[in-house]
């Protein structure tokens, strides 16, 4: 066990799994170092260094730099799992996903249920997601949701180092195509995470926080925010519940049902954009499922419905927060919401 | 003065712990206060724990409040013996936080776990302590680690304590060979020989107290005592449903009835402490070493090992410790032993006791260790 950052976590479950499974290869745009680079010493293991040392340590065979084609190189991960590899192929932002999305949602997401169950794609696509990095509207979205939607697809989302290094390693063991999203801003949060290999589940959601008087389901980045929050609102006497769904699918609603039935009040924090998000989803279904439990009517708390702003200033006040999600939960307990009442 | 002032501070209980709530005081200002004395309930995000006074004197001022959250070390009260003015007093706890706040900023860093190679094998172990005395070697149960002992290895002074991980167990090789009483008793052994302890007092708690058990009869040139805290091997009966449940658990809600039921009292088993325990199962291996020595242990769900017959020739000091609300092994296995065996039974304390009457039982394995 040592402390380390979200990319070591994410190089060191690829590592791992490509030692102990030799099917396991990554496939992406700059994954090694460049198309025509000399060597290792030009393999900065792409954009920000998460895949660095993989080339040298499996060579060009496992780790295949790939053309900036996404349709091309999406289209032979998923043929390559359909056929018996393990890939990793990365799509460097999941902006880029229109190029490719064919690929995804109506090939490899079908194979299974195409080919009656006889077809299984152990295909993983890592992505970079999320605002915070100064990178603009075409690189700075939050679309899981998207991936969500479509029924044989996996998609999660971690929110730390430890989560992701274990979410990480199931996803390149499990045998459908699991989409996996890296948040930019987290690359370099720091935990505790364990040497040796280890898995967690798929539609478990962990819970982060225990409290009685609210509910607060967040995902990916938006954790931190949540617990920040948990912890300012913690001396003002309200206790929270946070609730990391892990997985948007599959989707542990269970737990949030359960913890709603307790506290009552449900406060959903997403960084996707508000129409059709996560929050809108899980809002829904505990309105469907749990409406006589609420106390308080469901806030959700994300960004406006917006291209991500490239100033600096508007981007900041784009994002969710800390501040915010307080402020929603001071509204579903009663109190009055002070930005409101400031207006 | 004619007094001596003592500080009671914020204890530090296991490795994660860097602040604790005070949740009550138990004793009143002014109150008179004998060693083993409870003074205040400290609340961690792992554990809530009764902390008990160490020294006899009067609760002259309780510092800090119910439900403020301190560092490890903060001043929580200060207990006096003898006469000491107001005034000496204030400039007492007034120095004593000056320097907490000193010290916090240029404090060494806790021991940290470690691992060792020994026979051929990856240890977790956890040193703590020092001085002259024979070592402590603490040992852990099924589905257990070093961090079971947080109250346990604090409280013992005057020599090294070891609390180690056993094979498949917490930060140790998840290889158990045939996962059976020679497997364990063999990687304790080899532990011994890798950190250089000629001779040690073993502490075992449930399986791991079968393991120092049959260490003490089978090696007794390398134990100096043997304490066993509700320890396997004494008797056929084991709450299987509690092996196979912990083994099988999968999901948070699924495993937290399990480890409730090691505790008298369910409260004590926390968010975090579920999560710890996940976190170990969620390991490449474990589940298999898990399987394997719950196979050679407590196959069809009766204890194999039996060292009850043997306990009685034992050449070192041996003592047992049981909570008489063991769900998971049956404090009536502590009857009959031969009158050689102190025993010592704690009414209404879980499987955990040692983690549930932790001052009393700190005192017993104190002085049973004695000074040598």
């Amino acid at each position: 066990m040592s402390r380390k950052s979200f990319r070591q976590a994410v190089n060191e479950a690829l590592a791992q799994e490509m030692r102990r499974d030799p099917r396991v290869i990554l496939m992406g745009e700059d994954v090694s170092g460049g198309s025509g680079s000399p060597g290792e010493q030009d393999a900065w293991g792409g954009p920000l260094g998460v895949t660095k040392g993989l080339y040298k340590e499996f060579g060009p065979t496992r780790v295949l730099d790939t053309p900036i084609t996404e349709s091309a190189f999406i289209g032979a991960a998923a043929g390559a799992a359909a056929s018996g590899l393990r890939p990793v192929a990365e799509l460097m932002f999941v902006d880029f996903m229109g190029v490719c999305f064919d690929q995804i949602f109506n090939q490899a997401a079908k194979f299974r249920y195409m080919f009656g169950g006889k077809a299984v794609t152990p295909l993983t696509i890592r992505t970079m997601y999320g605002a915070g990095f100064r990178a603009a509207a075409q690189h700075s979205q939050c679309l899981y949701p998207v991936f969500t939607h479509i029924p044989g697809l996996k998609c999660v989302i971690p929110s730390s180092p430890y989560e992701a290094k274990g979410l990480l390693i199931q996803a390149i063991r499990d045998d459908d195509p699991v989409i996996f999203f890296e948040h930019k801003v987290l690359y370099d949060m720091e935990e505790e995470v364990p040497d040796e290999p280890y898995t967690i589940p798929f539609g478990e959601a962990n819970l982060v926080r225990e409290g009685e008087d609210v509910t607060i389901v967040a995902i990916g980045r938006m954790v931190q925010m949540a617990k920040a929050a948990a912890e300012a609102l913690a001396k003002e006497g309200v206790d929270c519940t946070i609730i990391d769904p892990r997985t948007t699918s599959p989707l542990d609603m269970d737990t949030i049902l359960e913890s709603v039935e307790e506290t009552g009040r449900l406060v959903v924090v997403d960084e996707a954009s508000p129409r059709c998000n996560m929050a809108t989803d899980i809002s829904a279904q505990v309105a469907d499922q749990a409406f006589g439990a609420l106390k308080a009517p469901i806030k959700m708390v994300s960004p406006p419905h917006v291209p991500v702003p490239f100033a600096a200033g508007l981007e900041d006040l784009y994002i969710p927060n800390a501040d915010k999600v307080a402020a929603a939960v001071r509204t579903v307990m009663g109190a009055p919401d002070r930005r409101e009442a400031a207006e | 003065m004619t007094g001596t002032i003592h500080p009671i501070t914020m204890p530090k209980w296991g490795l994660a712990m860097t602040e604790g709530m005070l949740a009550a005081w138990t004793a009143a200002e002014g109150a008179r206060i004998e060693p083993g004395t409870e003074i205040v309930d400290i609340e961690t995000s792992k554990i809530t724990n009764a902390l008990e006074s160490t020294v006899a004197g009067t609760l002259r001022r309780r510092v800090a409040e119910e439900g403020q959250t301190l560092p490890v070390g903060a001043l929580l009260g200060v207990v006096v013996e003898g006469e000491v003015e107001e005034a000496e007093l204030d400039r007492f706890i007034a120095a004593f936080q000056a320097e907490a706040a000193a010290a916090a900023e240029s404090a060494a860093p806790p021991p940290e776990p470690k691992v060792v190679q020994a026979g051929g094998r990856p240890v977790r172990t956890l040193v703590t302590g020092e001085g002259d005395g024979t070592p402590v070697v603490l040992i852990h149960g099924f589905g257990g680690d070093l961090n079971n002992w947080l109250f346990t290895q604090p409280a013992l002074t005057g020599r090294p304590v070891h609390a180690i991980d056993l094979p498949g167990h917490g930060g140790s090789g998840k290889d158990v060979g045939a996962g059976d009483i020679a497997a364990l008793s063999g990687a304790v052994l080899a532990y011994l020989d890798a950190a250089g302890i000629a001779k040690a007092h073993l502490v075992g708690h449930s399986m791991g107290g079968a393991v120092a058990l049959s260490l003490a009869l089978d090696a007794p040139d390398r134990v100096a005592s043997a304490t066993l805290i509700a320890p396997a091997g004494l008797g056929a009966e084991i709450n299987s449903g509690y092996i196979d449940g912990f083994i099988g658990a999968q999901k948070r809600k699924d495993l937290k009835p399990h480890l409730e039921s090691l505790f008298a009292d369910p409260e004590l088993v926390t968010r975090d402490l579920v999560e710890d325990v996940l976190k170990f199962k969620r390991l490449d291996g474990v589940e298999a070493a898990l399987k394997t020595i719950s196979g050679a242990f407590f196959p069809g769900g009766r204890q194999a090992v039996s060292l009850r017959d043997r306990i009685g020739g034992a050449k070192v000091p041996v003592q047992v410790i049981w909570g008489t609300a063991d769900a998971i092994l049956p404090a009536a296995h502590a009857d009959g032993l031969p009158g050689s065996i102190p025993v010592h039974r704690f009414d209404g304390k879980g499987h955990m006791v040692h983690m549930e009457a932790a001052a009393e039982v700190n005192r017993l394995l104190s002085s049973f260790v004695g000074n040598g």
